[in-house]
């Protein structure tokens, strides 16, 4: 039995019956990062030593009859932009590569509540910016299907490692994809929850009206235990929603029958590649042969939707990341005589050029005399993505489409050409500009043997529905490969 | 059409308080030209009384009490600081 493969509710079970320990979890678990961890590079920091001492505690506890919750035990990876309390959270920037944090992000607490363990903190690219994993200064992450290619970004070593049974659950963050195209590109299940349903306090800001919190796991089933937890109100994050948080696990009907699926025209166009056109179209097939009902809708907005999102992502980029300055935390030149040239160098030699990028485009939109014709438009058209989605979700549950215009491309292949790196995002980003709750769930492989992802799209604090319809086609569709690493 | 000089991105990188060399100017100079160029497109767009999102959600100001409670101590602030001095944070001269 390959542990480490196993789902969090099956150990769960085992650890319940006490047919395993959580130190058997932990031990193959590190077993696993031991055997292709090299070839993969899907962790910062691994926490070995920790993990195990936390499994014999937990160990101890279940022996004198404590509670098992859903996560006790249970060898999760963070993305490495949630600050884990005296435990190195970097962003993947050499700009905090010492940065120790003084408190636990809240998602992070609630976990512990658990006794989750933390296997280690998870690659990505540098500040959440990107969608291949290769803006890490820790090095680029390599996907377990196919070790030229790259996991997709931005939390591309929270899916490489679950992919690769590094671990058993992850948790990402999702600006404009970050959680779902990774996700997709691993063959595994990413979930973006609605803005606002998850704190973010503690979470490394990117764009703070667009960043979301969600799981990363194997199957449908966990992702949605994996949501109860870390959901809910935070009186320490201002935008978090003060809504009563269902039980999601209760979502979880294998039952399709007369929901209403809409399929978004714009997004299943030639700019989308064939093979995944035709894994959507077999996706709504089953879906029909299940009693939905399937129905083409336009969305004419979402053809303005990366424009807007590269326009207000990076200016709140700029404003965010205006807080590294080698004062309080972080990198400094010390070289540097009086305080603006010690800014600029220890700016310049902290940040990859991505980030550079970003915040120069950012610093751009929002600088006099631009404000108005690019952020401001920007938001104003965010307005007609968020009413044309408004407008579909009178009439359907969900909407469905591609999570990726391709599978995993290779490592190399548009790191040069940041607009094409740009586009892999396309059909993800208008999920996060109208802040609604989606999940990529893996719909089967291409003739090349990559995993292809379906996106299921749900209204404003309609997690329960994108759940419902996830769960009824990851019964139907049955997708039970493996990487072969 | 160019969107953007060479001029305005080194003007651009001073507010931004980053710097760079003649190769990444010249680089980050045809890169966001691209870039600007493609989002510009929206400028077509009507939103002849349409009010910008703040929150995708109809979420107003949030209050709360305003009440004394438990703060990190002066040691952990300054924890990750690269250079201080007794209990501050210590920077290089002002210019």
């Amino acid at each position: 039995m390959e542990i480490n493969y196993l789902a969090a509710y099956q150990l769960k079970e085992k650890l319940v019956k006490r047919e395993i320990s959580c130190t058997d979890i932990v031990k193959s678990v590190y077993s696993r990062i031991d055997d292709v961890e090299e070839k993969l590079n899907s962790y910062i920091r691994l926490e070995r030593k920790g993990a195990l001492k936390k499994a014999g505690e937990v160990d101890r506890l279940i022996d004198v009859g404590n509670k098992v919750a859903d996560f006790t035990g249970i060898p999760l990876a963070i993305k490495d932009n949630m600050c884990t309390e005296n435990i190195n959270t970097t962003c993947a920037s050499r700009i905090l590569e010492n940065y120790v944090p003084i408190y636990n992000a809240t998602v992070i607490e609630k976990l512990t509540e658990q006794n989750y363990i933390l296997a280690g903190k998870a690659n990505m690219d540098e500040f959440a910016m990107g969608s291949s994993n290769e803006n890490s200064y820790f090095g680029p992450v390599k996907n377990p299907w196919d070790t030229g290619r790259v996991p997709g970004g931005s939390s591309g070593g929270p899916a490489a490692c679950v992919a690769a049974g590094e671990a058993i659950c992850s948790l990402g963050s999702d600006t404009g994809g970050s959680i779902r195209q990774p996700a997709s590109l691993c063959g595994i299940v990413g979930f973006k929850p609605t803005y606002g349903r998850v704190s973010r306090y503690g979470l490394v800001a990117f764009a703070s009206s667009l960043d979301q919190i969600g799981p990363l796991t194997r199957n449908v089933r966990d992702c949605a235990a994996l949501l109860n937890v870390i959901c809910g109100h935070d009186k320490n994050d201002s935008t978090s929603i003060d809504v009563e948080v269902p039980d999601f696990k209760k979502c979880l009907e294998s039952d399709i029958k007369n929901m209403k699926i809409g399929v978004p025209v714009e997004l299943m166009v030639e700019g989308i590649d064939s093979e995944v056109r035709e894994a959507v179209r077999k996706t709504l097939k089953l879906i029909e042969d299940m009693g939905g009902e399937v129905e083409e809708v336009s969305i004419p907005s979402l053809e303005h939707a990366l424009s807007v999102y590269y326009i207000i992502a990076p200016s709140e980029a700029s404003s965010n990341l205006s807080r590294f300055d080698g004062v309080r935390y972080g990198y400094r030149n010390m070289e540097q005589k009086t305080l603006r040239k010690m800014y600029r160098k220890s700016r310049a030699e902290g940040f990859g050029n991505e980030v550079k990028r970003r915040i120069m485009i950012g610093t751009y939109c929002l600088s006099a005399g631009y404000y108005d014709a690019y952020y401001e438009k920007a938001q104003r058209v965010r307005t007609l993505i968020i009413n044309d989605f408004k407008k579909a979700f009178k009439k359907y549950d969900v909407l469905i489409s591609p999570t990726s215009p391709t599978t995993a491309f290779k490592v190399g292949e548009r790191i040069d050409d940041p607009l094409t790196m740009y586009l892999s995002d396309i059909c993800t980003i208008p999920v996060n500009l109208a802040g609604l709750p989606a999940i990529s769930i893996p719909a089967g492989l291409s003739s090349s043997g990559l995993p292809i992802g379906v996106q299921i799209i749900g209204d404003i604090l309609r997690e329960d529905n994108v759940l419902r319809a996830a769960y009824s086609l990851e019964e139907a569709i049955s997708f039970k490969s493996r990487p072969g690493l | 059409m160019k969107r953007i000089s060479k001029e305005d991105v080194k003007y651009v990188a001073k507010l931004a308080e980053l710097e760079f060399d003649d190769k990444e100017t010249e680089e980050f100079t045809s890169q966001l030209d691209k870039i600007l160029d493609h989002i510009a497109n929206i400028s077509s767009v009507n939103t002849e009384g349409i009010p910008p999102t703040s929150h995708v959600l109809d979420v107003k100001n949030v209050f709360r009490e305003d009440v004394v409670k438990k703060s990190v101590t002066q040691e952990s602030a300054l924890k990750n600081a690269p250079d201080r001095q007794s209990n501050g944070f210590k920077v290089p001269k002002i210019d």
